[in-house]
């Protein structure tokens, strides 16, 4: 026995040598790569313009992400050489994704019976599937792109060959889900929210990418930068300031930014991802519901496959690299509504059975979703109830969070719910990280909607980009003399008040009132008042007697809640740092007629 | 059964594990102690003044004009002109006010034609770079781009640096209440420092001007400062002494200050005061928006510690 596992031990030593050997042999890899391939059965070639049309495909997806990760590191202000009148706004149409996103125009539009602006581009998405399907998906979509990307690098050992064609067979009960998800939310909105942004994939993608992966890669960074700042040694400094400062200026910025519960939204797009794994393109045929209207279009599409059933050898080489799990194959019918239009099929088939063509025949395809109509129904009236269920909840019309501080300029809750699809553009694209998703502050409903949180940031006085960006109206485009109140009422957001207990000037006898400093309004909202206040000396007097007293003069700070816009800047600068001694709360914003603390003199009923 | 050659590769391969983990346990051992360390080690302070020169003046007022940049000049010229102060090749950092999100009019920041009047005097006298920063108290590229001062900076050449986290590195100021402090290195990695503030009324200060400027080469949480406003400046005039201290009077806010954001609270005053001396500097300044320098402690503190003299008066003086 011993022997033997001497010799087997030898003997498995140079296999494994040999194998590694084998793999790493480049110049044959190399060779195996650009060598011809044979196409196996007729070997049949496809046709130029599908070989041309697939790379065309990885071209417009790759263009598309860039394009839509430039936008997004670009929601943000960088400065500028302008001058000092000229108005700050982003200049870039950063949020052309989601003005173009159908599912955000319908929902809008059955919550609020209006298109918002920009939303009308989405009409052009609308007309481009109608002629060519869900072209969105397969060459456009950028959390498409992700999904195409990582279901064809995680897949690697376990999802080759027959289990990867196995999953790739349409799975009618698993891709019906993404059609109750779309009707759940359209039911909803008809019943007045835009909830289902939790679920739009450009939402996703801006949400996720925005408030998690940026900030979590700047967060190491940032832990690398002071690791080479701290080694003192004088290149590696320089290289790394010099990255560092490549990033800040145009990836980033110069700080390190925050995400309230980011690490959810994080932790999701994980998930998603991960499930790549498992069944490719998960998340688009499953669960988009962007995917799933555009699929209740694409049964008009002009252009479309043609199938000869009979010229089919079963080969099952067109499921192999299927995106939308359509059934490409022959002797069942091609769903059209699933299909991504990435012409892989076409492109693999070495029998001339599959033509994707101008209007082509209609025998071979199924174009409707085939969710039952009852389901259907089902599903809307389930999204439909579930808003009022929210509602009756303690979270809105009663007992309403203090803590929910809206951006300037969003409209009144009822109507804000209407249109806020939760995409996080505002939030990405404050200067002063003051904008975060909300946890369950503003109830169930308000998941993952604009809240601002001014210890973490405060609402710069002159800004008005969160509206800017905003494709929903849910932020409205204010002005700075809106917004700063220049012959008019400024925009309020909340109103400041004092905790005297922890106020340094009011129960600790020292000087401070970094508040009044940084209060923006002009005359300011915070005023002080000079007043003498005890103080006790630190050392005991003579005797063990109790330590002298003395008199010291402070600034004591009041709000004048008629002045104060609630923007949080004395909350921010507060030196009280865990619980501030000056705190916003959102009574006294100008978008609620009920949330009101003074009695105004306008007479709010006109309106 | 176990050959020999076998027992040994694996008896081996435990003990090699073994030791490993003893060499790292014992490497990365922690006995455990609680509270700060004291490094103990002297201040890193920065003084970039140079020898004086005895018949040149030490404070220079300009008042003769009513265009910035050439009030900037008329005073320089008078210390003797910026070759007194920056060398051929010299790297220059200027520390303008750039505080606030305010405009030129607002004169929360310093006037932007100042600025570039100093970096271009500064590059005529043979400057390498001159490098034009400030932590700002507003969101940096807002302060940077409404104050003017970008573009007018950038205009004439200058290095515009916007501040960023890892811009900022922990040095000891040992001051009598400033203990250890982020800096902001671009301030201080230079041969020469041109402080070039705005004169403003400030609330809890009651006046801000070249010593109270130093506060924007500090990062952290600078807020708390305020608790003992007087002692921080003063500490943190005694850690960076500029070569040139060049204050902007031109337009000076006289209320709700050191924001301010009413135009009707700021003065035209078409004043630059330059000095070797920054207590002076501030002495003097401090007159134009109606304080006396008996009533602003940070004075006073400078005087004691010999930074400068509170009493302008004595200094060689030049009024142009």
């Amino acid at each position: 026995m011993g022997t033997e596992t001497q010799a087997a031990v030898a003997a498995r030593a140079p296999t494994m040598w040999r194998r590694w050997k084998s793999r790493l042999a480049l110049a044959s890899r190399l060779k195996r790569l650009f060598a011809k391939k044979r196409r196996p059965g007729s070997g049949i070639e496809a046709r130029p313009v599908i070989r041309k049309l697939v790379w065309a495909r990885r071209l417009a997806q790759t263009g598309f992400f860039a394009l839509f990760c430039y936008w997004l590191v670009n929601t943000g202000f960088r400065g500028s050489f302008a001058g000092a009148s000229e108005r700050v706004r982003v200049g870039q149409p950063v949020e052309g994704f989601l003005l173009a996103d159908p599912f955000v125009a319908l929902m809008t539009l059955l919550s609020t019976r209006t298109i918002y602006r920009g939303l009308l581009w989405s009409v052009g998405l609308v007309a481009l599937t109608l002629v060519v399907g869900r072209v969105f998906c397969g060459w456009i979509c950028p959390f498409g792109t992700l999904h195409h990307f990582f279901g064809w690098i995680f897949p690697s050992r376990y999802g080759k060959g027959a289990s990867r064609i196995e999953q790739n067979r349409t799975h009618a009960v698993r891709q019906r889900v993404k059609y109750y998800l779309l009707y759940a939310f359209l039911g909803a909105a008809a019943f007045g929210s835009a909830v289902g942004g939790m679920f739009d994939p450009i939402c996703i993608a801006v949400r996720a990418i925005g408030l998690a992966v940026l900030p979590a890669a700047q967060y190491v960074v940032g832990g690398a930068s002071s690791a080479a700042t701290q080694s003192n040694v004088k290149p590696l400094q320089g290289a790394s300031d010099a990255m560092v400062d490549v990033l800040a200026v145009h990836v980033w910025q110069g700080k390190q930014v925050y995400f309230h519960h980011g690490w959810l939204i994080g932790v999701l797009l994980v998930a998603v991802l991960f499930l790549n794994r498992f069944i490719p393109r998960f998340w688009c045929r499953v669960l988009c519901p962007l995917g799933a209207l555009l699929g209740l279009f694409s049964r008009f599409a002009l252009v479309g496959m043609e199938k000869d059933h009979a010229k089919c050898t079963d080969c099952d080489l067109c499921l192999v690299h299927c995106q939308g799990a359509d059934s490409p194959q022959g002797g069942v019918k091609w769903r059209q509504d699933e299909c991504h239009m990435c012409m892989n099929c076409e492109a693999a088939c070495p029998e001339d059975v599959i033509k994707f063509r101008f209007l082509p025949g209609l025998r071979s395809r199924s174009g409707e979703p085939d969710t039952g109509r009852r389901t259907a129904v089902a599903a809307a009236a389930a999204g439909a109830v579930s808003i009022p269920l929210a509602r009756a909840a303690d979270a809105l019309e009663v007992n309403y969070s203090e803590k929910v501080i809206r951006p300037p300029g969003a409209v009144e809750e009822h109507e804000f719910l209407e249109r806020c699809i939760r995409c996080a553009e505002c939030m990405k694209v404050c200067p002063n990280n003051a904008l975060h998703p909300a946890f369950f502050e503003a109830g169930v409903e308000g998941l993952w909607t604009p809240i601002l949180i001014p210890r973490i940031g405060y609402c710069e006085h002159s800004c008005v980009l969160c509206g800017d960006v905003c494709p929903t109206g849910a932020i409205q485009k204010i002005t700075e003399e809106q917004k700063m109140g220049v012959d008019q009422k400024p925009i309020r957001i909340g109103t400041a008040f004092y905790d005297h207990g922890r106020c340094l000037p009011w129960s600790m006898a020292t000087p401070c009132i970094v508040c009044e400093e940084f209060c923006p309004t002009s005359p300011k909202a915070i005023w002080v008042e000079e007043v003498e206040v005890a103080k006790r000396e630190q050392t005991p007097g003579p005797d063990g007697k109790e330590p002298p007293m003395t008199k010291i003069k402070v600034q004591q700070p009041h709000v004048d809640p008629d002045l104060c816009i609630g923007c949080g800047a004395c909350e921010k600068v507060c030196p009280v740092q865990d619980e501030p001694a000056v705190y916003v709360t959102n009574v006294g914003e100008t978008r609620s007629k009920t949330n009101v603390i003074l009695l105004e003199t306008e007479n709010y009923n006109r309106s | 059964m176990v050959t020999r050659r076998e027992a040994l590769q694996r008896i081996g391969a435990t003990a090699a594990v073994l030791g490993g983990s003893a060499a790292v346990a014992r490497v990365a051992w922690d006995r455990g102690s609680f509270g700060v360390v004291q490094s103990g080690l002297s201040p890193q302070t920065r003084d970039f003044r140079l020898d004086p020169v005895h018949e040149l003046p030490q404070l220079a007022i300009a008042t003769t004009s009513i265009d910035p940049a050439e009030l900037v000049r008329k005073a320089i010229d008078a210390l003797g002109g910026m070759r007194r102060f920056v060398s051929r090749g010299d790297v220059v950092a200027v520390k303008p006010n750039i505080g606030w999100d305010r405009t030129p009019l607002h004169a929360a920041n310093t006037n932007p034609q100042v600025v570039a009047e100093v970096v271009r005097l500064a590059f005529d006298a043979g400057a390498k770079t001159v490098t034009v920063t400030d932590a700002s108290c507003n969101e940096p590229n807002r302060c940077f781009q409404r104050s003017g001062i970008w573009k007018a900076a950038y205009d004439v050449g200058a290095n515009v640096i916007l501040p960023a986290e890892h811009r900022f590195r922990s040095m000891r100021l040992r001051g009598e209440l400033l203990d250890e402090w982020p800096v902001y290195r671009p301030l201080i990695d230079a041969d020469k420092v041109i402080n070039v503030p705005v004169a403003k009324h400030h609330n809890l200060a009651r006046f801000t001007a070249a010593m109270k400027n130093w506060y924007g080469i500090l990062g952290g949480r600078r807020n708390r400062l305020h608790q003992s406003i007087d002692l921080s400046i003063a500490d943190l005039a005694t850690f960076l002494q500029p070569t040139l201290t060049v204050i902007d009077a031109t337009r000076v806010l006289l209320r709700n200050g050191p924001q301010g954001g009413n135009i009707a609270d700021a003065k035209e005053l078409n004043t630059v005061i330059a000095s070797v001396d920054q207590v002076a500097a501030d002495a003097y300044a401090c007159g134009l928006i109606g304080a006396t320098r008996d009533e602003i402690p940070y004075l006073k503190l400078g005087h004691e510690r010999g930074l400068g003299t509170m009493h302008w008066e004595s200094l060689r003086r030049a009024e142009v």
